[in-house]
């Protein structure tokens, strides 16, 4: 019955979401408030029914019902419980019914705290969400069914797949998701304010919540997919240029450049225009990775589905969605009214120019990606476009980008200074050649581009502490109304400060793993000693142990450096019998944010192991600044005040005292 | 039943979020864009109270903000609220109707509202008889086919072979038990009668040889030894049968499960003059309940019935057949061996005199 029930809650909420698509837009045109508020109550009971389809399809995991075709693929009665629900959206079917899930959390969101909403705009948005639902429900309930059923219920699974049973992998689709059809409202909001025809500064208001808590989760998201990496593929990379990773970066970059062109637009209702485009590009960017992840067009770590069909049917709602909003947009934009105007410098002109960088940036990683799979689809050929193509155009994009960033916050609405502004960013770009300088003097020779690199992060970080200092006046006014003031600030402006140092946080991560990234590789027999970055590592022994549904081979190793034992580390590799597989457990050793990494490779006959050691410098700087950034993040979320942009006046009456700042 | 009646509430649910809001006669307004460049001015007001920005920039925002406001105030006066009772009746049609038939069109080509849940624990609690163990078989065995060393899986899977009665697969299985899991008499005895087993119960050669050396490796196996017993009586040397049954019925200790099958074959190639019965079995008789010691006559009668099926030629046996049925008060199964028992015997004069002298006495008439 649980099973039967969660597929007619399915069918349901596709019910609900046609009346949801269809009866607010007549009731907007008609003007009619109890048509509009259908949307409200349908969104709210579609949630509550797909919310029951998705309660129902974990029940079963955990109950392992076999005679529920997804449950007997992709289960085992002896995976432990946690595997057993995460392994819910482990799969296809599952994790297109997550996907739909909190689409319409959101669309329930939406519907239960939207009561700032002007109601045509809101019976517009739910609608929109309701076009987007309908489309992803009929291609579950059609393509990917999660509650088909076998006749003959075996008494077993099948899957245990070793790999997928893993904290990281449980944690992180849904956390992608999150951010992934977090979009889905800045979009529908776009096209309700396409449709109606109007937009306003206080739209961007009403959509900021929505752009930011999206963002969090895919900027966690993405950071939690490249550790996960890190250290369950035992390759010690942790960016790989993978379309899978690169379907998420899209999204992100897109959705960074919306976040901020929407600042513009509600403080100083400009960029209008440009807003709505980005809104509709970062969830087509999502609709995207959606299609490249599910429809099995790639094959990498990530790819589970390989139906032609299902493919064809995510590729007809792409197009569709994508394809429709654009000529919507086409059609309507040129009859919104422009917004207000800005002097090139100044910061909307800042965000101006972070935008384009940011969309440059987006595009590059886009034909990156696309590139080799329309070549193969067009020729047959197959290419790889790999990480020299990245580094060489997505490097150079972002230090200009990088450089701009201190700039930004510090400029004043509408006409700016830079004069001034980098008058006072010098404390941060002494700061930055400081860091060179030492950097330069530390290393000696080596790579001449890393110290300049580091620089640059040094100066991003530096800008953001300045940005906060000069808005307090920490060092030109007594310390406690410096204080005051730092907490009269709004919490959004503490949240841009935390956010853009986190972008240096994790570029010193970045260039110190890539440039002093040391690695030993060779085959160890017990009582060997590697040395690596001043450690020594002895392999102690090698020795077996039975695991629950695993045989592991173990290899002890004592770290130690100038003679000092610091600790034990113990790789491991372990083989599953019950499906023939095997997997790397590689064992990592933190030591400040540098860690060393062990993996083990083959055993050779004569009774040696091949490893891998790596010292990676400051590779946790790389996961903690996406996490700076996920908390700045928050911080501007939940900064529910009103922003206003005070613009500068072109004519200044007498000299403001320098200690003035435009307002956040 | 019960299911029927869950997608009926929740139906209902669903049509009644699409028909509350028609109901209602006041809707609230929502907000409106007026309302924000309020709140965005009362901030102004905040800001430049605070210090945060200079009275010239908060004039300017207050000037451009205010712009705004009135055109929003413009905008949103111009929007008169209208009911449509055509087009709320029309909704409410569809949320009553459409809504139910669009439900039911989707879920019944796609659902399998006949088919209740299979949760694994319920099924291993009350394992169904036809299909779940050969599933269980067939796993052990993909299994074993990729890990043919686990000589625990083989010691596992064959006795659950030899009793879904796959004899041949179970010989393989016991076969590679020994090899992976070890030689021991148990092992080899039960590789004997799975043998044996396949060839319909004769002790074959190779069977009698792997019960040897169980034998070999444990005197008192037990299960090896009651069938050394049962290829000697095959091979018509009852006596030796009957001492090798008796002496593990001696050695053995009296609440041994097994006792009764051997005493019954015992009974088989002792005759009627059963010594060892008198004494050992009725200790252990005593001893049973009134089910069990029923079961366990039945066991007997049984036993003889099937011997005599293959050789009738023992006229004794049939009188005993006979008594015993008469003493368990089933005439009907006491005439049929009586006919039998004629048939088979038909043939010789001098037996059949001695049948019919014997069944005076037992009151069956002719």
């Amino acid at each position: 019955m649980i099973a039967e029930a969660g597929h007619y809650a399915l069918v349901l909420a596709l019910a609900l979401a046609l009346i949801q698509s269809t009866v607010p837009i007549v009731g907007a045109r008609l003007r009619d408030p109890a048509l509009m508020n259908v949307a409200r109550s349908t969104a709210l009971a579609q949630l509550l029914f797909v919310g029951l389809s998705f309660v129902a399809l974990v029940t079963l995991h955990v109950t392992s019902d076999f005679s529920v075709a997804n449950v007997f693929e992709n289960s085992h009665s002896m995976k432990p419980l946690l595997y057993k629900i995460t392994g819910v959206w482990g799969n296809h079917e599952g994790s297109m019914l997550l996907w739909v899930s909190i689409l319409a959390l959101f669309g329930g969101l939406v519907a239960a705290f939207g009561n700032n909403l002007p109601l045509s705009l809101r019976a517009h948005v739910l609608a929109v969400q309701g076009w987007i639902a309908a489309a992803f429900y009929l291609f579950i309930l059609i393509t990917s069914n999660p509650f088909l059923r076998i006749a003959n219920p075996p008494i077993e699974g099948r899957d245990l797949n070793p790999v997928l049973q893993d904290i990281g992998l449980a944690v992180h689709p849904p956390m992608l998701y999150l951010g992934y059809v977090g979009f889905s409202i800045s979009f529908s909001f776009a096209v309700a304010a396409l449709i109606e025809g109007r937009i306003d500064a206080a739209w961007a208001r009403w959509v900021r919540p929505w752009t930011l808590v999206a963002w969090i989760f895919l900027t966690l998201g993405i950071a939690m997919g490249s550790y996960w990496a890190y250290y369950e593929l035992g390759w010690g990379g942790w960016w790989f240029w993978d379309p899978v990773e690169n379907a998420s970066l899209m999204p992100w970059l897109a959705g960074t450049a919306l976040l901020h062109s929407a600042v513009v637009m509600e403080k100083r209702n400009a960029l209008k225009v440009w807003t709505i485009l980005l809104a509709i590009l970062t969830f087509s960017l999502s609709l995207l990775g959606t299609f490249l992840v599910r429809s099995g067009v790639l094959t990498s770590v990530h790819a589970f589905a390989t139906d032609p069909t299902r493919g064809v049917f995510i590729l007809l709602i792409l197009c569709l969605f994508i394809g429709g909003s654009l000529t919507l947009y086409m059609w309507r934009a040129s009859a919104l009214k422009q917004g207000g105007l800005f002097a090139p410098i100044s910061r909307e002109g800042a965000l101006v120019l972070n935008n384009l960088f940011l969309t440059t940036a987006c595009a590059t990683v886009f034909i990156g990606t696309l590139y080799p799979l329309a070549l193969e689809v067009l020729t047959g050929d197959k290419i790889s476009v790999g990480a020299p193509f990245f580094n060489l155009t997505f490097g150079p994009l972002f230090v200009p980008l990088l450089l701009a960033v201190p700039f930004g916050p510090l400029l004043a609405w509408k006409r700016g200074d830079l004069a001034g502004v980098a008058q006072r960013l010098m404390a941060a770009g002494i700061a930055a050649l400081v860091a060179i300088a030492m950097v330069w003097a530390w290393t000696s020779g080596g790579a001449a581009l890393a110290p300049l690199a580091i620089g640059l992060a040094v100066f991003v970080i530096a800008g953001a502490v300045v940005d906060l200092v000069e808005r307090t006046s920490l060092f030109r006014s007594p310390f406690a109304t410096a204080m005051r003031r730092a907490r009269g600030l709004p919490r959004s402006t503490w949240g841009t400060a935390f956010a853009h140092a986190g972008v240096g946080v994790a570029l010193i991560g970045i260039v110190c793993e890539t440039t002093w990234n040391s690695e030993y590789i060779g085959t160890m027999k017990p009582n060997d000693v590697a040395r690596l970055a001043g450690y020594q590592l002895k392999l102690d022994d090698i020795t077996q142990r039975q695991g629950p549904n695993f045989r592991e081979m173990l290899a002890q190793f004592t770290v130690s450096r100038d003679g000092d034992k610091i600790s034990v580390m113990t790789p491991s590799k372990r083989s599953f019998t019950t499906r023939g597989s095997s997997t790397t457990e590689a064992a990592l050793l933190s030591r400040g944010a540098s860690q060393l990494y062990i993996s083990l490779g083959d055993t050779a006959a004569d009774g040696g192991i091949a490893v891998r050691i790596y010292h990676k410098p400051l590779v946790l700087l790389i996961w903690f600044g996406p996490v700076l950034m996920a908390f700045g993040g928050l911080l501007s979320l939940s900064d529910r005040r009103l922003r206003v942009g005070a613009p500068k006046p072109a004519k200044i009456a007498s000299k403001p005292p320098r200690a003035l700042q435009p307002a956040e | 039943m019960a299911l029927w009646f869950v997608f009926a509430l929740m139906t209902a649910a669903a049509i009644f979020a699409v028909l509350w809001p028609l109901g209602r006669a006041r809707s609230d307004a929502g907000g409106t864009e007026a309302a924000v460049y309020k709140d965005q001015l009362a901030e102004v007001g905040r800001d430049a109270a605070a210090g945060l920005i200079g009275s010239p920039e908060a004039e300017a925002a207050r000037v451009e903000i205010s712009r705004r406001l009135l055109a929003a105030d413009d905008t949103e006066r111009n929007i008169p609220v209208r009911t449509s009772p055509i087009f709320r009746r029309a909704v409410a049609v569809i949320a009553l109707i459409g809504l139910p038939l669009m439900a039911v069109a989707f879920y019944l080509p796609l659902g399998s509202p006949r088919m209740p849940d299979f949760p694994l624990a319920e099924r291993t609690r009350a394992p169904s008889a036809s299909e779940p163990l050969d599933n269980l078989v067939a796993q052990v065995q993909a299994h074993l086919e990729k890990n043919p060393t686990d000589g625990r899986g083989w010691s596992v899977l064959a006795p659950v072979l030899a009793k879904l009665g796959r004899f041949d697969d179970a010989v393989t299985a016991f076969r590679n038990a020994i090899t992976y899991n070890g030689d021991n008499a148990a092992r080899r005895a039960d590789l004997g009668e799975a043998m044996s087993a396949a060839a319909k119960g004769v002790i074959t050669a190779e069977a009698k040889t792997e019960f040897e050396r169980a034998v070999a490796l444990d005197a008192d196996e037990v299960k090896a030894r009651y069938f050394l017993g049962v290829a000697a009586e095959q091979d018509g040397r009852a006596a030796e049968a009957a001492s090798i049954w008796r002496a593990m019925l001696a050695k053995a200790p009296p609440d041994a499960p097994w006792r009764p099958l051997v005493q019954a074959a015992l009974v088989r190639v002792g005759g009627p003059s059963l010594p060892a019965l008198s004494d050992d079995t009725m200790a252990s008789v005593q001893g049973m309940s009134a089910d069990d010691r029923s079961a366990m006559v039945k066991g007997m009668v049984d036993r003889l019935a099937t011997r005599l099926k293959q050789d009738g030629n023992d006229v004794e046996g049939w009188l005993r057949l006979v008594r015993a049925y008469m003493v368990l008060g089933d005439r009907d199964k006491a005439k049929s061996a009586l006919t039998d028992a004629r048939q088979a015997v038909g043939s010789d004069a001098g037996k059949l005199q001695q049948l019919n002298e014997g069944l005076k006495s037992f009151g069956l008439g002719g």
